[in-house]
């Protein structure tokens, strides 16, 4: 009986070994993902910080780095946004009104449902060869301002719609029952009861989005944003550089003061990303309360 | 008489306000027959693009294996598209995207697995209320970024411990691309454990299960497709980065299997021959669109399978 026993309680303390162990190792895991974001942020905040200064805001790029600057691309970047913005808040809203409002089960939009999943997967750089082909070469935009705004809301189309289609779905169905009961019809119903209450969370939607396109670098540079841009774009149709390409730029030049520069762009990229996420969380707090 | 005015009049705003109704009426009712039109014009937006990307991509690669044989383009085991005597062989291009993504998996899936299994079975909830936005940031963060990162952190720590490594190399790369990924893995894979319903774990408790033989034993097998399919998705994002590996992998088509040496992937390529001015017409021009292809015919396949994963295999309680 005793050899029983104490084989057992061998066993026991065994596995209980065994499962502190694996809690060290889980939480180690866990802690190389936190670190290395840590020292990411670290390692180019150090490089960058020195480069930090008003130059880099109001000059343009030019051979030599000192003096140097981004004005031309954080200029594009912003311009970018603000044609992308509208665009695809219209067709992704749109979208996704429809889907959660007016489409029947039917073959149709279960196609169109599984076609947005898979075009979220598609790797950005192939949205960069359609926009090469479709808004620069067969519309013969060129390399322009308007063709990469197009290119870009392509590719957060998805995005947007899935998002806005979340918010959309949380809705109570109670309001529209009674928006119909107050004898609206569909279009109201949908315009002045379900989409004001959605709002918020398709607006926290569409800034996520526009974060993700402000980062995008390869659908860019294959529709031919330039490296070098030293004046401001005035028109849609002008050529144009943005933020992502500036730092590419300024990271494939072997000198290392234009490492040092391409630091401080990312920490201005990081920085402008930082402010569109708190923006999209505040809107979120906000307007979670009065729900 | 003035009732016979007072009648007219009186007549005169019913017909008024008739009208007035029945105008916004109409314009109530063209909302209705018009906006669902609309709307669906917006959603068919994304068909479209498909069939865009599927039209272009198909009609300049047919162009293109009209002079390069395509059996030469995807058995050939030398890429020099610039350099006479030119050669368009996929082979390098697609072992640098491969060995990349093999270097990243084995990354980002043991340390996502094992941060999904933290977050959802050991964490505190105050702890993981803490964790899980972090590591989501990294999901946010701009792929140059993380090329700098690779570049100015990473490869210099494995410049130190190897020393034939180069300044460009696919092992540099590789460890940042899976560190990109992680949160793909977690956050899907953690989604997939906390789909499994309490009771599973209770039964388990009561038999006398520690809590690591909870989490390996039933939690995991019980949320085995979720994670297989987040891994297969992780795998898919890994092929098509390409920042990343521009800056950081270098851009030497290199059929090697040596993690030390610079290679080139097929993203990589594309943003080296859209970098220079090549004139449309061009081979290497049609070279894109064929490595294009094969990049968004290998990340669809992938996508499919990994949603057919989640469906077919999930366990239903």
């Amino acid at each position: 009986m005793n050899i029983f026993q104490d084989a057992n309680r061998k066993q026991i303390a065994n596995r209980r070994k065994m499962d502190w162990m694996l809690h060290i190792l889980f939480v180690a895991a866990t802690s190389v993902g936190v670190l290395a974001l840590s020292a990411l942020i670290i390692d180019i905040l150090i490089d960058g910080v020195a480069r930090l200064k008003p130059d880099l805001f109001t000059n343009f790029p030019s051979r030599r780095a000192d003096g140097s600057g981004m004005k031309s691309a954080l200029v594009g970047s912003i311009y970018m946004l603000l044609i992308m913005a509208p665009i695809s808040f219209i067709f992704g809203v749109g979208a996704a009104i429809y889907l959660e409002e007016y489409a029947k089960k039917s073959r149709i939009t279960r196609m169109i449902q599984l076609n947005i999943s898979t075009l979220a997967g598609v790797p950005s750089i192939v949205y960069g060869i359609l926009g090469l082909t479709l808004f620069v070469r067969l519309l013969s935009l060129d390399r322009s301002l308007i063709a990469g705004a197009l290119t870009m809301t392509l590719l957060v189309l998805p995005i947007i719609i899935v998002s806005a289609q979340e918010a959309i779905r949380a809705v109570p169905k109670s309001r529209r029952d009674a928006s119909f009961a107050l004898g609206a019809t569909k279009w109201q119903t949908v315009a002045r009861s379900v989409m004001p209450s959605a709002l918020p969370g398709v607006l926290t939607g569409v800034i996520l989005a526009m974060s993700r396109a402000i980062g995008e670098t390869a659908p860019l540079v294959m529709i031919g944003a330039l490296t070098y841009v030293a004046f401001l774009p005035s028109g849609i149709k002008d050529s144009f550089t943005v933020i992502p390409i500036q730092v590419y730029n300024w990271l494939s030049k072997p000198q290392l003061e234009f490492k040092e520069l391409a630091a401080s762009g990312i920490i201005v990229l990081l920085a402008l990303l930082l402010l569109m996420n708190f923006s999209a969380i505040l809107l979120r707090n906000k307007y979670q309360k009065n729900v | 008489m003035p009732s016979q005015r007072i009648q007219a009049v009186n007549k005169k705003t019913q017909t008024v306000t008739k009208e007035i109704y029945d105008f916004k009426n109409k314009r109530v009712s063209i909302m209705n027959k018009v906006m669902p039109i609309l709307l669906f014009l917006c959603a068919s937006v994304s068909v479209l693009t498909t069939i865009g990307i599927v039209v272009t991509l198909i009609s300049e690669t047919y162009q293109f294996f009209q002079k390069i044989p395509i059996f030469d383009f995807l058995f050939g085991t030398k890429w020099s598209p610039l350099i006479p005597p030119k050669s368009f062989g996929v082979l390098p291009l697609l072992s640098g995207t491969l060995m990349i993504t093999l270097i990243a998996c084995l990354v980002a899936i043991p340390l996502g697995l094992a941060s999904a299994i933290y977050l959802s079975e050991y964490a505190p909830k105050r702890v993981r209320k803490i964790i899980k936005p972090i590591l989501e940031v990294l999901a946010g963060v701009p792929t140059i970024v993380y090329g700098y990162f690779a570049l100015s952190v990473v490869t210099p720590i494995i410049q130190s411990i190897f020393n034939g490594a180069g300044v460009f190399n696919a092992l540099s790369a590789g460890i940042v691309v899976g560190i990109m990924i992680i949160p793909m893995v977690s956050s899907m894979s953690e989604d997939a454990m906390s789909a499994v319903p309490r009771s599973l774990r209770d039964g388990a408790y009561a038999l006398g299960a520690t809590k690591f033989e909870v989490a390996l034993k039933i939690v995991v097998p019980a949320a085995f497709s979720g994670i297989v399919a987040s891994a297969v998705l992780a795998f898919s994002r890994a092929i098509g980065e390409t920042m990343i590996v521009t800056v950081a992998a270098g851009s030497t088509p290199n059929l090697t299997a040596n993690p030390l040496e610079s290679i080139q992937t097929m993203t990589a390529y594309i943003v080296q021959v859209s970098l220079g001015d090549t004139p449309h017409g061009t081979i290497e021009y049609g070279s894109i669109f064929a490595v294009g292809m094969t990049l968004f015919v290998i990340t669809f396949l992938l996508n499919i399978l990994a949603q057919y994963i989640a469906r077919r295999f999930r366990e239903e309680y």
